[in-house]
């Protein structure tokens, strides 16, 4: 087997790499070219300078079948290209559509949304338009913890809210971005919206908190009255400051 | 296979080694094959306790680094047959221990013991940490005062955090509240947290209750594990305390104040 040196010693002249790049994404959403056409405008018109000759994604997957028929893409396209932007590709669209739009030289992309129009041309049964997406568990959002929260554990609900249904010792601390419900006795740190959402409340069943906080705003128990010790309350804010409310 | 049980509480000085002496003995009189391990490298206490401080020859940490065989390093109780002793090591600290090397003796004592009582050294550092690390079953040894809750209900959270049964998704280690040195006069006069404060704070099923009592220093002094001494309130308690780990149905004594007789009250003291 002969080797050619010049391939290996030269430095490579192409290489191919996978990388992701954001492009703008034309939804269309009528089948009317004068209607795109004008809006388009306004749009652009809003940051000419940003839009001057830049790449765009024409999406198709947003029009009835109907509209798509009655949809002429070549006049969609001059009609954008006649505003100084420059389709890089396009989705969605009927199989003549994306014929034509490869005879531009425009990629046809996969749509992740909606099968290509090819294949649903083969696909003798008529697919639902689109699928009812499944329930989502209340887990991926909310964490829950059945065991007690015992001094010097810590507890973080990322993105979501927080059910302890057992207690929160002294020493302990559970945090949540959204809510944090609690229903056992409260005696460590609740922080409820750590990450500065101040809408998150905590509810418990009995609280004797050794802090409490919302969004940053926070109270330790000095000082604090024993009425609201085994009773249901709330804790919001209001004007700044932490309203312990019983429900 | 035996059944891993550590005693631990994480704060010092609440009754850790005596209370594994007593539940050791306690198993190996009922007939029970028991091996207690005293996890305090540096500071051994267990072979005083237990009364074979002269028959220490080799050491827990011996037996890790392979300069001992395990059946060297055990001495077998006087009193009891079915009770043997692993002493600690006194000139060495607690980073002489290894996880695998715990693993390898813990494996090995499970094949020939029906129980391995754990004797854990205070704090949370290693020696605890590895004492509980293979645990099935943990004794809470808790004074009733607030530290040591405190520091019983951290130590509570590192189990059910940082050991085996925790890391690989067990079945989670079974916890058993003992509250010791407790003295329902002082109770009452409002000097000391009561059995149902503490159940309260750390939510725990109660193995029992230890009363302060005399009879543990002399127990200590002279060698002998309270729980031999079934005259005395502390013995009679570790004894209830053993059945209840077993299984058996025991009313909870000591807890209240005894109702002394008129001779009793004239002279006060037992």
């Amino acid at each position: 087997m002969s080797v050619n040196p010049s391939q290996n010693s030269s430095p490579a002249a192409v290489e191919l790499k996978s990388g992701s790049i954001t492009l703008p994404i034309l939804k269309v959403y009528s089948a009317d070219i004068a209607d795109i056409d004008q809006q388009l405008q306004q749009k652009l018109g809003k940051a000419p300078e940003f839009f001057r000759n830049a790449p765009i994604i024409i999406d198709l997957g947003e029009l009835t079948d109907d509209q798509k028929q009655s949809l002429d893409f070549d006049a969609l396209l001059k009609t954008v290209q006649g505003l100084a932007l420059a389709p890089a590709g396009m989705r969605g669209g009927t199989a003549e559509q994306q014929k034509l739009a490869q005879a531009e030289k425009i990629a046809v992309l996969a749509d992740v949304r909606t099968e290509s129009a090819a294949d649903t041309a083969t696909d003798k049964k008529p697919a639902p338009r689109r699928a009812i997406p499944p329930p989502r568990p209340i887990t991926a959002t909310t964490k829950v913890i059945d065991q007690p929260v015992r001094s010097g554990q810590r507890i973080y609900a990322s993105g979501g809210d927080l059910i302890v249904l057992a207690q929160v010792s002294p020493g302990a601390e559970i945090m949540a971005d959204g809510n944090i419900h609690v229903y056992g006795s409260l005696r460590g740190r609740a922080l409820a919206g750590v990450q500065g959402n101040l809408e998150a409340r905590i509810y418990c069943s009995d609280l004797q908190a050794q802090l409490i906080a919302i969004g940053g705003n926070y109270r330790t128990n000095e000082g604090e009255d024993d009425s609201l010790k085994g009773k249901l309350v709330q804790v919001y804010l209001q004007d700044d400051a932490l309203v312990v409310e019983s429900l | 296979m035996a059944r891993i049980i550590v005693v631990t509480s994480g704060k010092g000085g609440v009754g850790k080694t005596t209370t594994s002496a007593a539940i050791s003995m306690g198993l190996a009189l009922r007939g029970h094959r028991t091996v207690v391990i005293d996890f305090d490298i540096g500071l051994r206490n267990l072979d005083l306790i237990m009364g074979c401080e002269r028959r220490v020859v080799y050491d827990f940490v011996n037996v890790i680094n392979n300069e001992a065989s395990l059946n060297q390093a055990l001495i077998k109780d006087k009193r009891c047959e079915n009770l043997f002793i692993l002493p600690a090591s006194q000139t060495r600290d607690k980073d002489a221990l290894s996880l695998e090397g715990v693993e390898r003796i813990l494996n090995e004592l499970s094949e020939n013991y029906d129980y391995i009582v754990c004797d854990s050294p205070a704090g949370i550092e290693r020696g605890a940490h590895l004492a509980m690390y293979f645990a099935d079953d943990a004794i809470v040894v808790t004074n009733p005062e607030v530290s040591s809750v405190r520091d019983s209900d951290r130590m509570l959270g590192l189990l059910a955090s940082k050991s085996r049964r925790a890391e690989q998704n067990q079945e989670p280690i079974r916890e058993y509240l003992l509250l010791t040195r407790y003295s329902p006069q002082r109770v009452k006069l409002g000097e000391m947290l009561s059995v149902d404060d503490v159940q309260e704070i750390l939510s725990l099923h109660l193995l029992g209750v230890i009363p302060e009592s005399k009879a543990v220093l002399s127990a200590s002094n002279s060698g002998n594990p309270v729980v031999i001494d079934d005259k005395s309130d502390a013995g009679q308690a570790y004894q209830d305390v053993v059945s209840r780990y077993l299984g058996e149905e025991v009313p909870h004594r000591f807890v209240d104040e005894e109702k002394k007789g008129f001779l009793g009250r004239l002279f006060g003291g037992r």
